[in-house]
């Protein structure tokens, strides 16, 4: 649907309830897959970390990975689930060539755990709780690349190769039940619940959690009814929105594309839909029916998982400090004031800084870097903030060159493209690109008698009292060191001469 | 013939460990004797002389050298061509798979190696073991030595008549619903369903994975035993295969005494329906046991009417889904249809190709079961009439420590007579497939000769775990049988011509 097409957002709210509901596939970092014991590795060479089970070579069978199974239960736990007694396996029956089996394991009616609930605040500073109604166990596809034709797409390519080693990668897959009554809130809702999961697995230890990588996958349900309706309009379902500033916007989209067909009388067609991060806009995928057939049955291939209670309740006492406690604590330790602290929730930042500072940093520098400088960056280049290639070490590093007086912000903020671009940390940059602050004075002083020469009656303004008068020869100096001037020693200097005078 | 192939397994490995024969010596005799039957009898789907004469040397070498080997190192086998091998192709009697060499050993294969058994070859099956006759595979049917006009039972005819016609002592056969203990039956052989989970099936091809179940094919109870000792025990690769030990089946087949043994026999499956001198047999042997001190009762096992129509749902559902994987992508047959090869075409262009007609007709049966809005009428009802089944044996069990019935209703059929009739070729596996749908272990044991002078046989089932129950009883009738008759059963089956 083309921009103008879409109802204007306040007016689809006026108009309509949004429902929303959130399915977020966690990739686990078990050593090894599944139910195999191929290493479990992102980015290795195609079909190398592959064997007879996980490409699904007739005879053979699969046997769980108890330390996925532990994951799980973590993940369970963390999220307030119940965790099942007779937690069964099911194969969900569909033919697809990055299927290795043409059915994949998973779990159906019987999940490692079921009805929890997360409290989740939006950059307003609203809170509210989603129920989770299952979290289960399952096996990754393999990767299809698609090649030739233009869309990368299976239809119109010319080819197409199958990666295998995904196949069989542990995943939970946590379900929301449908989420009400967040209003004009529900895209940020979306986005504030992933980053919750994000934290929770991450600080669990049991995934990577880097959306870029797929290690956290949103697929966003949207549906809306008029007020006052009770029935529940149709949904569609928004696959693979792999950040979370995209799930904000998909969610958004859908809203104002489904409210648009609404007005108009035509009826939504439930499907799965496609995000196109570059448009802004979401396009058809394949229909989807409450009744899509996988023909699940219990698979027969493995006994239940029934971890005992003892296992269970060892695994909750190991669970480490929930995301609230421990934005509680951080923030007291920091010391930031309660507005300072939100925006760093809501940018999602609290791992760069606790990282940041913990190598040494000043939390308000640390802060300052990552919600200032870093996240312009981030946002000029339509990137979550994460995918930048830039660590804590390094942000502290470069806290320290400028507390150090070796560089000044314009340096600094030069080395950070730097270290953006890959180059190294800010260190090396600084000593590879001789980008350090001069405070040599031979140095300052040939320069400030070159800008002296063009402005004579200066040194005398000083000498007045009158140091405004200072900035334009700073400037000059700086432009002619192409900023590497140590402003504050050019300063002091100036001072020095006119009190010589 | 060599006098050699038809001595049974347990006289072979006395030999071997005293030295008398080699493994080499023995292996060759078995390899002359197929290379002399088998056009006539196509037990095989795949000879490896090479493979085997290869482990027969280094059993011999490791022999000469003074090591301590299993009892059955040197004694070569058969092995069913629906258990993966690395070193001879593996088909399952189906064209998706012609030509396939695995990349792995299954754990039963792997452990016969260990054991020091060399593998004569892979024997023929109906297609992915559906069947009952050996007519569906793609392959062309195996003959029964005792009338080559007559199939050797199904799916693993291909064991049976090696086994019969002195081309292996002992082979590997698998058993979903009986496609070890019928092919038993009509060829005079031993045939075991051990329990459930008591042998490894990784390697083995499913069918319906929670009925599978691998177990020894021989001419002797004793061989079985020696057999099932070798093959089975716990393997990581199958979480379903029981983690602890059943004990040694050679020490319950050498210690065979049916005396106090209470044998229930099964009120459904005997009587109406059963050919009249299959019945006979099966009464004078219980009057054998009788005069052994066994105690004869009767049980009833009511559900067990709706056996065959729970097996089938159940197995062609599972099997529907464990035959997805047979799509061209990774391994096995491809075909390309004419104009725009998608994926879709070139699965479905396989897979039409490449399966036959009993496959398909699973398929698409399972497929139905599962279907959303069928799933609770048919897969969900069968795993009703399963608990129900379950709950029989149960109750049959406090009864008896074991139960019998003939092993099927009618002696070997001939070509043909049911090719176009699945229903009745189905029928053939009502006493066989209660013991699969409750997980129990079943032998059947030859039981004398019927009409036509074909062989009959007797089943006997047991609780879950007491397969010894089985080489004891199974044991104890063979002896008795052989006082009675003067010889074991399968010296009255006949030579065969020799082909040159």
């Amino acid at each position: 649907m083309a921009k103008d097409e879409l109802m204007n957002y306040e007016k689809a709210l006026e108009q309509f309830e949004v429902v929303i509901g959130l399915e977020v596939h966690v990739e686990l970092n078990t050593n090894t897959k599944m139910f195999c014991g191929c290493r479990n590795e992102f980015g290795d060479e195609p079909n190398t970390n592959v064997c007879p089970i996980c490409i699904g070579l007739p005879g053979t069978l699969p046997a769980v990975n108890k330390s996925a199974v532990e994951s799980s239960i973590k993940i369970g736990l963390a999220l307030g689930c119940e965790i099942a007694a007779n937690g069964r396996f099911a194969r969900k029956n569909y033919f697809y060539p990055d299927l290795a089996k043409n059915f994949q394991t998973s779990q159906y009616d019987e999940p490692i755990a079921f009805e929890g609930a997360l409290d989740v605040e939006v950059p307003s500073g609203n809170s509210f709780k989603v129920q989770i109604e299952r979290a289960h166990m399952e096996e990754d596809a393999g990767k299809l690349t698609h090649v030739g034709g233009t869309t990368g797409r299976i239809q119109g390519a010319e080819y197409s190769l199958v990666d295998y080693n995904r196949a069989g990668v542990p995943l939970v897959e946590i379900v929301t039940k449908p989420i009400y009554g967040a209003g004009a809130e529900a895209p940020e809702l979306a986005a504030a619940y992933v980053r919750l999961i994000r934290e929770i697995v991450k600080g669990l230890g049991v995934s990577e959690a880097k959306m870029e990588r797929g290690n956290v996958r949103c697929d966003a349900n949207v549906s809306l009814r008029p007020h006052g309706q009770e029935k529940l309009g149709t949904r569609t379902e928004t696959k693979n929105v792999n950040s979370l500033r995209s799930i904000e916007r998909a969610v958004r989209y859908e809203i104002q594309r489904q409210a648009a067909l609404l007005a108009k009388g035509t009826s939504i067609v439930q499907e799965t839909r496609h995000w196109h991060e570059d448009k802004g806009a979401t396009s058809a995928g394949r229909p989807k029916s409450d009744t899509d057939d996988y023909r699940f049955f219990p698979e027969p291939d493995l006994v239940p998982v029934q971890p005992s209670k003892t296992w269970i309740e060892e695994l909750r006492s190991s669970l480490p400090e929930q995301p609230a406690e421990r934005r509680k604590r951080v923030q007291s330790e920091w010391g930031f004031a309660d507005l300072e602290f939100r925006d760093v929730v809501n940018a999602g930042l609290l791992d760069q800084i606790e990282e940041t500072v913990k190598a040494g940093a000043k939390p308000q520098a640390a802060r300052k870097w990552w919600t200032g400088e870093i996240s312009r960056i981030a946002n000029s280049q339509e990137k979550d903030i994460f995918e930048l290639e830039i660590s804590g070490q390094h942000v502290a590093e470069l806290a320290s060159l400028v507390d150090a007086g070796k560089l000044n912000d314009r340096l600094a903020r030069e080395v950070l493209t730097y270290v953006l671009e890959g180059e190294g940390s800010p260190a090396e940059i600084v000593a590879k690109r001789g980008l350090e602050v001069v405070s040599d004075d031979g140095a300052l002083i040939a320069a400030i008698e070159a800008a002296l020469a063009k402005q004579p009656d200066v040194l005398d303004a000083i000498a007045e009292g009158r140091m405004q008068a200072a900035g334009a020869v700073i400037g000059a100096v700086m432009q002619a060191m192409k900023g590497s001037a140590d402003a504050g020693r050019v300063r002091e200097l100036l001072i020095e001469m006119a009190n010589k005078k | 013939m060599s006098e050699l192939t038809r001595k049974s397994a347990s006289e072979l490995a006395g030999l071997l460990q005293s030295g008398e024969i080699s493994s080499v010596e023995l292996t060759q005799a078995h390899l002359d004797r197929t290379a002399a039957v088998d056009e006539q009898v196509h037990s095989y789907l795949h000879v490896g002389p090479t493979a085997a004469l290869a482990a027969a040397t280094e059993i011999d070498k490791r022999r000469a050298a003074g090591e301590k080997l299993h009892p059955l190192a040197g004694v070569p086998i058969a092995v069913k061509d629906n258990l993966t091998t690395t070193d001879a192709p593996t088909t399952s009697g189906s064209k998706i798979l012609e030509g396939w060499m695995p990349q792995y050993d299954a754990t039963v294969v792997k452990k016969l190696r260990a054991a020091g058994m060399p593998i004569l070859g892979k024997t023929n099956l109906d297609e992915f073991a559906m069947g009952s006759s050996t007519e569906f595979s793609a392959y062309g049917p195996s003959k029964n030595p005792w009338d080559l006009n007559r199939i050797p039972g199904g799916s693993g005819g291909g064991s049976s008549s090696a086994v019969s016609s002195f081309q292996a002592p002992l082979a590997i056969g698998s058993d979903t619903g009986g496609s070890i203990r019928y092919p038993a039956f009509v060829t005079g052989t031993v045939g075991i369903k051990p329990t459930y989970g008591a042998i490894s099936r990784y390697g083995l091809i499913a069918l319906a994975s929670s009925l599978d179940q691998i177990g020894p094919v021989a001419r002797n109870v004793l061989d079985a035993a020696l057999l099932q000792d070798v093959i089975a025990g716990h393997d990581p690769h199958d979480s379903t295969s029981l983690p602890e030990s059943l004990g040694s089946m050679t020490n319950a087949a050498q210690n065979a005494d049916v005396k106090g043994m209470r044998i229930g026999v099964i009120k459904q499956l005997t009587g109406e329906g059963f050919q009249p001198e299959v019945s006979a047999r099966f009464s004078e042997s219980l009057e054998l046991l009788k005069n052994a001190g066994a105690e004869i009762v009767e049980v009833s096992c009511p559900s067990f009417e709706y056996a065959i129509a729970a097996y089938y749902l159940i197995l062609p559902a599972e099997a529907s889904s464990n035959l997805a994987k047979f799509d061209s992508v990774r391994f096995g047959l491809r075909v390309t249809p004419e104009g725009t090869p998608t994926i879709e075409r070139v699965m479905a262009a396989t897979r039409e190709a490449g399966f036959g007609p009993e496959v398909k007709r699973r398929i698409i049966l399972g497929t139905y079961a599962l279907s959303s809005g069928h799933y609770e009428a048919y897969y969900g009802a069968a795993q009703k009439v399963r608990t129900l089944i379950q709950r029989d044996f149960n109750a049959a069990f406090e009864k008896a420590d074991v139960l019998v019935s003939p092993t099927a209703p009618a002696t070997a059929f001939r070509f043909g007579e049911k090719v176009s009739d699945p229903l009745a070729m189905y029928l053939n596996d009502i006493a066989t497939i209660p013991a699969n749908l409750a997980g129990i272990p079943g032998i059947s044991i030859p039981n004398g000769i019927a009409e036509n002078n074909m062989p009959s046989g007797i089943q006997f089932l047991a609780p879950a775990r007491e397969d010894a129950r089985l080489y004891r009883v199974g044991s104890a009738l063979e002896k008795m049988h052989e006082d009675l008759w003067g010889k074991n059963m399968m010296a009255f089956a006949p030579e065969l011509e020799v082909s040159n």
